[in-house]
């Protein structure tokens, strides 16, 4: 009896373990290319992408084009109504947001879930918050909040204002990274 | 009972939403839309073909008393297998179902086909018998995936057919039971006509 089930789960064991070898790597690959697409779609143009870098707010990569700095893209994060809200928020490099992308919510579907969607994402695409205010027109903003998801909305304005202290924190810190120290291109 | 049989009874007559009222969890939290129906349908019976083959090859060899432990294993390695799969070829899926996929392994489904058919029948009888189960599982999710994406979004597997709101209630959880409990009336009244 014993015998028996011991010989189950070490047939079973070493088949997750063959397979957990084999999968490792496309797993890892997926993760890579969700967070690449997620920056891509969040910045300006660009050509090459520094690796993660870490500052005392939070983490960020930058894009350059042609050697020149074009856009940063932070991983900024807030609490929403079922769990963590994870951002990437694309900047200019004068400060206005590119553009917003969802890497992870756990928002109600049909009601918080719509965070995704253009209708409400859409609102960040070029958003100055030097202009504009960023919290919702309830709490007297500039952004429309989602029907019947206001914690939601809520939210997505606190993880981009997270994004924004990021930002800023970056843009005056002087630039120590060897390639900008090199060429003098870093014109944070 | 012929082969046709084996498959044809999982859709109606052993169906396992409509019929036997069995896996109401995956059911009622995953239906929120027609894919994720769909996909958390297909999901379960990749698990319960597989599961289904294996316990019916194994099941002389296992004494009566570790049956059910027996089984969980070789369940909860299936769906171990499938969770790596889905996060490496298909994360997009992966992140709407993630929660639930792990859930499989206490699917009352899959143990169920285990103990009632597959322990004392040929492998691939139980196949057939997973195929069927598995996709009158997988109908039943799509059709009430369906229903409440139409009715709670105005959109059918993603594409919108009107601008605005639907009944928003539908695709939260009390519309998941308004709309399984109308579902099954239609069905039930249905079956007693034939």
């Amino acid at each position: 009896m014993v015998a028996c089930l011991g010989t189950i789960t070490l047939v079973c064991s070493a088949l997750l373990g063959v397979f957990h070898q084999l999968t490792a790597a496309p797993i890892e690959a997926a993760a890579k290319a969700k967070t690449q697409n997620a920056i891509s779609a969040v910045l300006p143009e660009f050509d090459t992408l520094s690796e993660l870098q870490q500052c005392e707010a939070g983490s960020y990569y930058l894009a350059s084009k042609d050697g020149e700095i074009v856009g940063i893209a932070v991983n900024a994060q807030s609490s929403g109504f079922g769990g963590t809200l994870r951002l990437m928020v694309g900047f200019y490099t004068d400060g206005r947001i590119c553009n917003t992308s969802v890497l992870e919510h756990a928002e109600t579907p049909g009601l918080g879930a719509k965070c995704t969607e253009p209708a409400f994402a859409g609102q960040f695409k070029d958003f100055d918050t030097s202009v504009k205010k960023l919290s919702v027109t309830k709490d007297g903003g500039d952004v429309d909040a989602i029907t019947a998801s206001t914690i939601t909305s809520r939210a997505y304005c606190k993880a981009l204002e997270n994004a924004v202290n990021i930002y800023q924190t970056v843009a005056q810190t002087p630039c120590e990274c060897e390639s900008c120290s090199e060429e003098g291109t870093c014109n944070e | 009972m012929s082969k046709l049989n084996l498959i044809t009874k999982g859709f109606v007559k052993d169906n396992p939403t409509f019929m036997l009222l069995l896996g109401m969890c995956p059911t009622l939290a995953t239906t929120t839309s027609a894919i994720n129906g769909m996909s958390m349908g297909l999901a379960t019976t990749f698990v319960l073909i597989l599961s289904n083959m294996a316990i019916s090859a194994i099941a002389g060899l296992i004494p009566d008393k570790v049956r059910i432990p027996s089984y969980i294993v070789v369940i909860a390695t299936f769906v171990t297998l499938l969770q790596f799969i889905m996060q490496a070829y298909v994360p997009a899926v992966y992140d709407t179902l993630g929660l639930f996929i792990p859930l499989i392994v206490v699917n009352c489904i899959v143990l169920g086909r285990a103990e009632a058919f597959a322990n004392k029948n040929s492998v691939f009888d139980s196949a057939l018998d997973a195929i069927g189960v598995g996709l009158g599982f997988t109908v039943s999710l799509t059709v009430l995936g369906v229903v409440r994406e139409v009715l709670g979004n105005g959109s059918l597997f993603g594409w919108k057919f009107m601008q605005a709101d639907g009944i928003l209630v539908f695709v939260l959880a009390p519309g998941a039971f308004l709309a399984l409990a109308y579902l099954l009336v239609l069905f039930r009244k249905y079956i007693a006509k034939q």
